[in-house]
């Protein structure tokens, strides 16, 4: 292999010698120059990851989580993109760094797993070289070295009989695998920030519960801090210590996720809550989708931007685009008329009288095509969805939840979704547990 | 697949057959008779007679056919009947050199193109990549018989770099050698850069937009190393297809530089032949060359099909 | 929104969008066919036109200006550099070089042109035909053209002409046709399925078009764009291909001066060292004539967005 000009890469401090949080994003805004207009794809986002632990980003498509990850890495292209704000890893400003030096810190500190493996690996290259040419060419290791490291990699990522695999093509394994690998190489250089895009989705649900017990195993053993990105609040109810919901391109809730389930404010969060189907419910309910969809990116609307869809919405909803306030223990949120809160109840009730669609929509009990009315009672009270099991800190993989004071049947092990036991009949605290695990 | 194979073999063989029929024809159907170009001055009646006799024209058409095909598969392409050198034998003085102005033009070809293309892929429309794009577009404007006599003007007449003509054996040694052939080269190469470039170019631009080199950018890996390790080799087919698509101004071009820089490859000697009006040598050079050309376009036409990253290998 | 009714232009499925009220000009263009999408050629494509137009314009008139004979030897000014007298120069016989590239350009202008005019009419109406109607007849063609764009163009021509001598302008047009028409089928058949199988097509059908104005008034307008630029490429082929030949002493004999036996003249006896200009100029107007040529090829290829044609 020719000998490619290695660069000595920027110091970072050492893992244990930090204090303060490992990531902090301070208002990040990133826009794209396009002929419709200025896409704003991240609207003025915070937060901060801790060492060891996982802040787990959802959104629907569009919402610009996509974005966020590409922008706090910094791999955005170039010409069309304006990127502001401060994103400080291990109190080193990323934002600052000139291309180069930014260069060095990709694989070595953050690491990102990318959505889909198959697009995401090159079909051409084996996946052994896919593996070895960071090792070779960032930290040093040559050729036996960096086999050795790939193989154990392998291993440790679940893959058997890796010696096979590392000569195999991306094309000749299985969609599981390939999410390993990509894992093994995103693992590679031992970074001490993982962003994970999307890493279960097109998976077997099956193999989706596998992944995600891999990452928390090797945040874990490596005491990294994640960032899990996704759509699925189950898969970010009992894995990430935090969450921020993010909502064309802002952020309109953001808490510790015991807490985001336990006292849910932003209506979003709710209507997004609510709109997980589960199995208790008989056969052919019809899902509770949100109405409408997200904004134009190019041209926000200058009140809230969930208004069109919120069931709770009023005339200061329109016009007015709330602030982030807080409710205390950390937790933000961007709404006028929360979530159970008075003056939400009120405007609930209110939307209902005037049957305002949206608000319809929500409380509507999810029928049956026939008619029938669904068995258990359905919507929960606004503002109490049944907590799930509350995340630990380190995220291990959580045991199975129980609703306060419920009867429920002996704790379910590892269930991967919020996919329910059957609801207690008399339970007076809604539909059972949305899945742990 | 197999049954691709089998229809390409098919028409091949066809086409060759009439390849045959068409190079035959030519000289016995066309108004002009070649015996009066080959007594000249010693034109009778009875020579003429005793010239059809022995060369097998005074016998019908189809057994005539038939002969020449029979003596064409046993390597007998005929002989001049001013040099009295065999077809064959001129022929294995000639590909020789033919062969060497193609190796020599495409890897000049693709050792300007392929820089370039990797070059201008990576900033699309800036300064670079514009002057890349309307230099290549320049070369479309330059046809072999004017590039060569412009490259001649330059380098052997004003910087006396290397002699305008003659061909230097590799017997003579290399250095020779290859200054006789490297003007020559450069301007078949000429029109295959343009063609190279603009399809790798476009190529490359597409693969840098896949997932797989936005993920080697977040390993950390130079932008070099991408576009060489990662980049280049997905996008290579578009070669290929260059190379396809160059093979008919590579020949048209061969003919035009062999005239001009007086290298005695096939082009030069089938002109000589046209000229002397030597129609056996005519007949068989034109042959070989035609179904050169044919098996080549058919050869370079299956690989596309076969190598076609579409097409997803089992 | 357009008056339907007063513009002749559109085709009738444009005129039955208009009148079923589409308000949306967008869902209008979406049903009307590429040709109709308003964008400017841009300068440049005038430019070249015009200096495409100003090289045939002289060429045509060339008896008839202000020339010298281009045959005439002044053996007062041999080798003479460019002058009021000699625009261009003269060479060593004492012609003078402008008049000689000027008439040369006639032969380069005509093998160019005609053939692909003949190969678009005979090639392009089959090739209309055949893509919108597949049968027997299109297999035939298609196999038939097949076969003589297999061989080797030059090569062909070379060998044809061997035996077919004298070699004359009109002989050259017609061999140069018959390569040319079989290419224009191709591509015009091509063209012509990828909008026989469009909506437009299907609406005029059901309302009782019959097959010729179908062709005329449906396909051909899509069609001529994309048949266009291909015929302008195959002109600048053609072109090259009767400078090689030119240059290959094959074309029209002397004493008619071609832009490629010029060049031929201008490389022989040392003269390159002594009078580079003989083969400068008709290089320089060769060079012209096919950028923009090309120019206007990739242009219009653009401007109508039409892909690559897999032929």
């Amino acid at each position: 292999m020719t000998p490619w000009r290695r660069r000595l890469p920027v110091a970072f401090p050492e893992v244990s010698e930090l204090e303060g949080p490992l990531l902090e994003v301070e208002d990040l805004h990133t826009h794209f120059r396009t002929p419709r207009g200025l896409v704003r794809a991240v609207d003025g986002v915070s937060f901060s990851v801790g060492r060891g632990r996982t802040l787990g980003v959802v959104g629907e498509s569009g919402s610009g989580k996509t974005v966020l990850t590409r922008s706090i890495m910094g791999l955005l292209p170039g010409s069309n993109v304006e990127r502001s704000g401060t994103v400080r890893l291990s109190g080193h400003e990323l934002t600052a760094l000139p291309p180069a030096e930014l260069r060095d810190v990709w694989g070595l500190q953050v690491a990102m797993v990318f959505q889909d493996p198959m697009t995401a690996l090159n079909p051409v290259v084996r996946v052994e070289r896919q593996i070895t040419e960071s090792l070779r060419l960032r930290v040093g290791l040559d050729r036996k070295g960096a086999h050795d490291t790939a193989l154990a990699l392998l291993t440790s990522v679940g893959i058997p009989a890796p010696e096979r695999r590392l000569r195999n093509y991306p094309h000749e394994l299985s969609g599981g695998m390939r999410q390993r690998v990509m894992i093994a190489i995103a693992l590679a250089c031992g970074p001490r920030l993982l962003l994970a895009d999307e890493p279960t989705t097109g998976l077997d649900v099956t193999v989706q519960a596998q992944i995600l017990d891999l990452l928390a195993a090797q945040q874990r053993e490596r005491s990294m801090g994640m960032i899990l990105v996704t759509h699925d609040l189950g898969v970010v109810a009992s894995r990430t210590d935090d969450i921020v919901v993010m909502y064309a391109g802002r952020v309109v809730e953001q808490a510790a996720t015991a807490e985001l389930f336990a006292h849910t404010r932003m209506p979003y969060t709710e209507a997004l809550l609510r709109s997980i189907p589960r199995l208790a419910d008989p056969s052919h309910t019809r899902l509770r989708a949100i109405p409408g969809r997200p904004p134009d990116l190019a041209a926000t609307p200058p009140g809230c931007r969930f208004a069109p869809r919120c069931p709770y919405v009023q005339a200061r909803c329109e016009a007015e685009e709330p602030p982030l306030r807080s409710a205390g223990h950390g937790h933000l949120f961007r709404c006028w008329y929360p979530v159970g809160s008075t003056e939400g109840d009120e405007a609930l009730a209110r939307n209902l009288a005037a049957r305002v669609p949206a608000a319809l929509a929500f409380t509507a009990a999810p029928s049956r095509p026939d008619g029938q009315a669904p068995a258990p009672p359905e919507a929960p009270p606004p503002g109490t969805v049944a907590p799930p099991a509350p995340a630990v800190p380190a995220a291990t993989t959580t045991p199975a939840a129980t609703t306060p004071a419920a009867t429920t049947p002996a704790p379910t092990p590892k269930v991967d979704s919020l996919w329910a036991t059957s609801p207690p009949a008399d339970s007076g605290h809604g539909p059972a547990t949305p899945g742990a695990g | 697949m197999l049954r691709y194979v089998f229809t390409r073999l098919v028409q091949l063989v066809i086409i060759t057959f009439l390849i045959s029929v068409f190079a035959f024809l030519m000289v016995h159907l066309l108004p002009g008779d070649p015996t009066l170009a080959i007594l000249g001055p010693n034109d009778t009646p009875a020579a003429r007679a005793e010239l059809l006799k022995q060369l097998g024209l005074n016998k019908p058409l189809l057994s005539q056919y038939v002969t020449w095909i029979k003596n064409v598969l046993h390597g007998n392409l005929g002989a001049s009947f001013l040099t009295k050198q065999t077809v064959t034998n001129a022929l294995s003085v000639a590909l020789p050199i033919d062969l060497e102005l193609i190796v020599v033009s495409q890897v000049v070809a693709i050792l300007v193109a392929v820089p370039l293309a990797l070059v201008a892929a990576l900033r699309p429309n800036r300064l670079f990549d514009r002057v890349a794009t309307t230099s290549t577009f320049g070369m479309l404007s330059l046809p072999t018989f004017v590039a060569g006599p412009l490259l001649v003007l330059v380098f052997a007449v004003e910087l006396h770099w290397v002699p305008a003509t003659g061909f230097n054996r590799l017997s003579q040694g290399l250095g020779p050698n290859l200054q006789s052939v490297i003007l020559p080269s450069i301007a078949l190469a000429i029109g295959s850069i343009a063609v190279y470039y603009r399809l790798l170019r476009a190529d490359l631009i597409a693969t840098l937009q896949e997932d797989f080199v936005t993920m080697a950018r977040a390993k950390g890996l130079s932008t070099r190393y991408i576009m060489l390790r990662h980049v280049l080799r997905p996008s290579s087919f578009s070669l290929l297809a260059g190379a396809g698509i160059s093979i008919g101004t590579l020949f048209t071009g061969a003919f035009v530089v062999e005239v001009l820089f007086q290298l005695p490859g096939i082009g030069f000697q089938l002109v000589q032949a046209i000229y002397s009006r030597d129609y056996l040598v005519v007949q068989g050079m034109a042959l070989v060359a035609a179904v050169a050309f044919v098996v080549i376009n058919f050869g370079v036409d299956f690989l596309l099909t076969l190598l076609d990253p579409r097409v997803r290998r089992a | 929104m357009p008056d339907a009714h007063r513009d002749l232009t559109l085709a009738p499925s444009e005129m039955v969008a208009a009148e079923a009220g589409t308000e949306s000009v967008l869902a209008l263009e979406a049903l009307a066919p590429a040709g109709t999408r308003k964008r400017r050629l841009g300068l440049l494509f005038w430019v070249c036109a015009g200096w495409i137009g100003l090289m045939v314009l002289l060429a045509v008139l060339a008896s008839v200006l202000p020339l010298t004979n281009p045959n005439f030897q002044n053996y007062a000014a041999l080798n003479a550099g460019p002058s009021i007298h000699h625009l261009f120069g003269t060479d060593d016989l004492g012609r003078d070089l402008f008049s000689r590239v000027i008439f040369g350009s006639r032969v380069s202008l005509v093998i160019g042109f005609a053939p692909v005019a003949i190969g678009l009419v005979t090639g392009g109406s089959l090739g209309l035909l055949a893509g919108y109607r597949s049968g027997v007849a299109d297999t035939v063609l298609n196999a038939f053209s097949f076969v003589i764009l297999a061989f080797p163009a030059l090569l062909a021509i070379m060998v044809i002409e061997t035996f077919w001598r004298p070699v004359s302008l009109w002989k050259l047009t017609v061999m140069f046709a018959v390569v040319a028409a079989p290419q224009l089928f191709r591509v015009i058949r091509a063209t012509t399925l990828s909008f026989a199988g469009r909506e437009f097509v299907t609406a005029a059908r059901t309302m009782g078009a019959s097959t010729p104005r179908i062709l005329m008034r449906e396909l051909l307008p899509n069609v001529v764009p994309a048949a266009l630029s291909f015929a302008l490429i195959g002109v600048a082929v053609a072109v090259v291909l009767e400078g090689a030949l030119a240059f290959l002493g094959l074309s029209v004999g002397l004493p008619t001066p071609s832009l490629g036996n010029i060049i031929n003249e201008g490389v022989n006896n040392n003269l390159l060292q002594s009078n580079p200009y003989i083969a400068l100029w008709p290089s320089l107007y060769i060079f012209l004539l096919l950028t923009g040529l090309n120019l206007m090829a990739d242009r219009l290829r653009s401007h109508f967005d039409v892909r690559e044609v897999k032929l």
